[in-house]
């Protein structure tokens, strides 16, 4: 088990592993986008309510998802990285995090955007939205924190604490609709109930949520590779891509 | 057709939102696919200064 472990995290074979990969996952989730985007843009009935506004759902709420399943990960990686040393747990935390920003200021964005016809503003300072920004924060500052510190396996460190650190904010954000009473609606999907939407319109929310997991691991696949090569320059590994890369 | 676009009334935000995913998605799969083959790059030209001279990593 020890060895498969350590071998799973060896950069060479990652590389590779990751390389092989990449095709078949950005397959698949083109085709779980489109579908995503067919159902909830065509296919799903207007809201009673809300209209064609709430077509946002399909953007925002896996975005959001995402913004926190992201982080969760960070946190594990973040974990592994501090307690075993395992230099793939740190490219893989640090490679994460401009991906769960992205995701972030995706669900900040289009919230705004469905906020403003909804409830007649752009912005307000409620719980779900305040802790939401400190998510993007909290990725910023691993970006940042990254960035300024010379020596990685140090930064490693440095970032894998805050991210620690930073996981008090996950379940504020989760159950800030139901702590405080905000503007920000409850979840409209949850583990436990039954789905308070009928399914013809969640079909393709759960479709774009998986879509973008996948999304996530390509982003993140791709990242991760940039970052070995520019941290191990001068391995054999490295040496042996480049030579495969010029003959093939 | 001019119905779909019109969104009920709520085109712009509706269709902002997509247009930003759309952005956002393409912008962290093109970026990173550059770094990596800048990265590649800058490792051959790294190598080929120095690749007698350290072949033990």
């Amino acid at each position: 088990m020890m060895k498969w472990l350590h071998t799973m995290a060896s950069s060479a074979w990652f590389y590779r592993f990751s390389g092989k990969v990449i095709p078949w996952l950005m397959t698949l989730f083109v085709v779980l986008f489109l579908y995503g985007l067919y159902g909830g843009l065509v296919t799903a009935p207007a809201d009673y309510q809300q209209g064609d506004a709430f077509r946002i759902i399909y953007i925002h709420v896996p975005s959001a998802w995402m913004s926190l399943f992201v982080y969760i990960v960070m946190a594990v990686y973040a974990f592994i990285a501090l307690v075993w040393r395992i230099k793939l747990a740190e490219v893989l935390l640090i490679s994460s995090a401009p991906v769960g920003a992205a995701f972030t200021f995706m669900a900040l964005v289009t919230g705004s955007l469905w906020g403003k016809p909804m409830w007649g503003t752009w912005w307000s300072w409620d719980a779900r939205l305040t802790s939401e920004l400190l998510l993007l924060f909290l990725y910023w500052g691993v970006i940042g924190l990254y960035a300024a510190i010379e020596d990685k396996r140090t930064a490693s460190r440095a970032v894998s604490i805050l991210t620690l650190i930073g996981v008090v904010n996950i379940p504020i954000i989760h159950y800030s609709v139901e702590w405080w009473n905000t503007l920000h609606q409850g979840a409209s999907v949850t583990m436990t109930d039954k789905p308070s939407m009928p399914i013809e319109m969640l079909i393709p929310l759960l479709v774009m949520a998986t879509a973008f997991k996948v999304y996530y691991a390509i982003s993140l696949l791709i990242r991760t590779r940039a970052e070995l090569v520019e941290r191990e320059p001068n391995s054999k590994w490295v040496k042996q891509v480049i030579e495969e890369s010029n003959h093939g | 057709m001019g119905e779909f676009f019109y969104m009920g009334g709520y085109a712009f935000h509706v269709w902002t939102s997509y247009a930003l995913a759309f952005v956002v998605l393409f912008i962290n799969i093109v970026g990173p696919s550059m770094r990596h083959k800048r990265n590649i790059q800058s490792a051959s030209d790294f190598q080929q200064h120095n690749g007698t001279i350290s072949d033990d990593t």
